[in-house]
């Protein structure tokens, strides 16, 4: 299959900062694909490259076969956006938003009061329809949102960090819609910087950290690939502790590593580890064995956790 | 061979044309809800008109004006619709347009569709040209009911009140894409002051000095004022295309600065 997205060296330079470092990937028709990193990676302006918001410095990028340097508009007409920052109109309702922005697509009113109807039930807001904007809670502005960037049925939908700052309740209701219109063929791109949103959503991800793809794959191929198969946390009662205790640990595993308030452990039998420190008296005051996740990759090959 | 048929989806007409009227059509339902806000551009020259003009015009009396003794309330009002004219187009291109940008990121939202910066900056000089048309027509009706319109050639009232509001919202606009914070909208106060006291609007020229009759000559109030003045009182003559041609290229620059700024303000 063609590719929907397509990136060569793909560099984005603000003055003399590089924000994003020569980048490559393809994304395909139907798949959900995800660029997970910390804050500051590069993710938001590959989005707005997407997007055709942004001018490309370097390198190429095809979306839809088309060049957003030339054809901007009539890629825009086929993507939807779901920006990190609300900007819902807050001058106008929840109504007149759907409305005015089918009309931006050049939609007759008849197809999007018809559209408006079903985006509406789909996000669950018909009852807030004349509601102003401002009134509405986090988690209700963002599914606003994601019905606004479905007014002109795109075939790409571009989400950019869709669940930051709100509850887990509102996370799972809005990973549950977007998993619903991945089933109807729509192909999310979205970032990230939780990993369990990644491994929820992401059949397919690149990890980004400053700039540049550190490594891609699908999350369990770069679990697999990049982690042990389990983690044993240390945690100890004080900095101090946990820093002398290092070293011993060190000769208990291959490859551990300290983090702010624990040390991780990588060990493919975490139990047989877990028992191992506790025979060996490194003095933990707790002793945790978990399965190794995209947080852990992304430590292993960064050195840094995607909070910091 | 269904990747090909995808590729050649046909995609809806979009009109470059008439992308810049979406903007229209968006500010006409915000301000939908808030009509008394749009109404009270409407009342302020009006209420001028009835203190300065009728209050104040009764103790001035008779003007001398080309040649001719002309009414204060009459030589006042073409005044006062001018300095309308630049309010009314300033309101949505300066303060509005500033919390557009800057605060609700509306146009952010604008731009994720086929919509460009072009289209952006075109569609909020219309809007504040037709607002500023509907102010003005609205201005002149009162005149007409007060009896202050004298000449047939205030017919053309409205459309130069438009290339006033056009010379103003492109200007206003381009200003605004430099403003950093709500600190700098003083400025903007302290620009229209003046200009709205002092380009020949309460008092003619002649009651200037010589050096500052030829400052005021260059600002661009004073020039929608001649106009509209001699409009109202049917004193035409060649020279007023001068301070027409002065009032468009004023807007057609401060539009294209505009969208170019915006451009590069939006979409780093």
């Amino acid at each position: 299959m063609d590719p929907l997205i397509e990136a060569r060296a793909l560099t984005k330079r603000f003055g003399g900062f590089v924000a994003v470092d020569g980048i490559d990937f393809v994304i395909r028709p139907g798949e959900a694909f995800g660029f997970l990193g910390p804050n500051g990676a590069g993710k938001s302006s590959t989005m707005r490259m997407i997007g055709c918001v942004s001018p490309v410095s370097g390198g190429t990028l095809r979306v839809l076969g088309m060049d957003p340097a030339a054809d901007g508009a009539q890629i825009r007409a086929r993507l939807g956006v779901v920006p990190q920052e609300d900007n819902l109109d807050t001058e106008l309702t929840v109504w007149d938003n759907l409305m005015i922005y089918g009309r931006y697509f050049d939609l007759p009113r008849a197809e999007i009061r018809r559209r408006a109807e079903e985006l509406l039930e789909f996000v669950q807001l018909t009852d807030r329809r004349d509601s102003r904007v401002d009134p509405l809670s986090g988690g209700m502005k963002r599914r606003l949102t994601i019905a606004r960037a479905l007014i002109n049925e795109p075939e790409v939908l571009l989400l950019d960090e869709p669940t930051t700052g709100l509850d887990p309740q509102a996370r799972h209701m809005l990973w549950e819609r977007l998993y619903r219109l991945k089933q109807d063929g729509v192909t999310l791109v979205l970032t990230t910087h939780y990993m369990d949103e990644a491994e929820q959503l992401c059949d397919r991800l690149v990890i980004m950290d400053a700039g540049r793809i550190v490594a891609e794959g699908s999350p369990r191929d770069l679990v697999a690939t990049h982690a042990t198969r389990e983690v044993v946390e240390l945690r100890f009662g004080r900095a101090a502790e946990q820093h002398a205790a290092l070293a011993r640990v060190r000769t208990l595993a291959p490859r551990v590593e300290p983090v702010a308030d624990r040390l991780l452990v990588y060990t493919d039998d975490g139990d047989a580890t877990a028992a191992a420190v506790t025979a060996d008296g490194v003095g933990a005051a707790s002793v945790l064995v978990r399965r190794a996740s995209l947080e852990d990759v992304f430590l292993i090959l960064t050195g840094r956790t995607l909070e910091e | 061979m269904s990747a090909r048929m995808g590729s050649m989806r046909v995609l809806p007409p979009l009109g470059a044309r008439q992308r810049p009227w979406r903007m229209v059509e968006r500010n006409v339902l915000a301000y939908r809800r808030t009509w008394y806000v749009f109404l009270s551009g409407f009342f302020e020259p009006v209420l001028f008109l009835l203190s300065i003009g009728i209050g104040v015009g009764k103790l001035v009396g008779k003007l001398p004006f080309d040649g001719h003794l002309v009414d204060y309330k009459q030589f006042v009002a073409p005044g006062l619709l001018a300095s309308a004219a630049m309010n009314g187009s300033l309101l949505d291109t300066t303060f509005n347009f500033f919390v557009k940008y800057k605060y609700s990121h509306t146009y952010d939202a604008i731009l994720a569709t086929p919509l460009g910066t072009g289209d952006v900056a075109t569609g909020e000089v219309v809007w504040a040209l037709m607002r500023g048309a509907i102010y003005s027509t609205a201005f002149l009706l009162t005149m007409v009911a007060f009896g202050l319109v004298p000449s047939w050639w205030a017919l053309l009232v409205v459309p130069v009140a438009v290339l006033i509001g056009f010379a103003f919202a492109g200007a206003g606009l381009a200003g605004t894409t430099f403003m950093r914070s709500w600190v700098d909208f003083d400025y903007v106060t302290l620009a229209l002051v003046p200009l709205f006291l002092f380009s020949a609007t309460f008092f003619p020229l002649s009651q200037y000095p010589a050096g500052l009759q030829a400052v005021i000559r260059l600002t661009p109030l004073y020039q929608g004022v001649v106009l509209e003045r001699a409009l109202v009182l049917g004193h035409m003559q060649w020279t007023l295309l001068v301070h027409a041609a002065y009032l468009a290229v004023m807007g057609a620059v401060g539009l294209r600065v505009a969208a170019r700024r915006i451009g590069r303000l939006l979409q780093p």
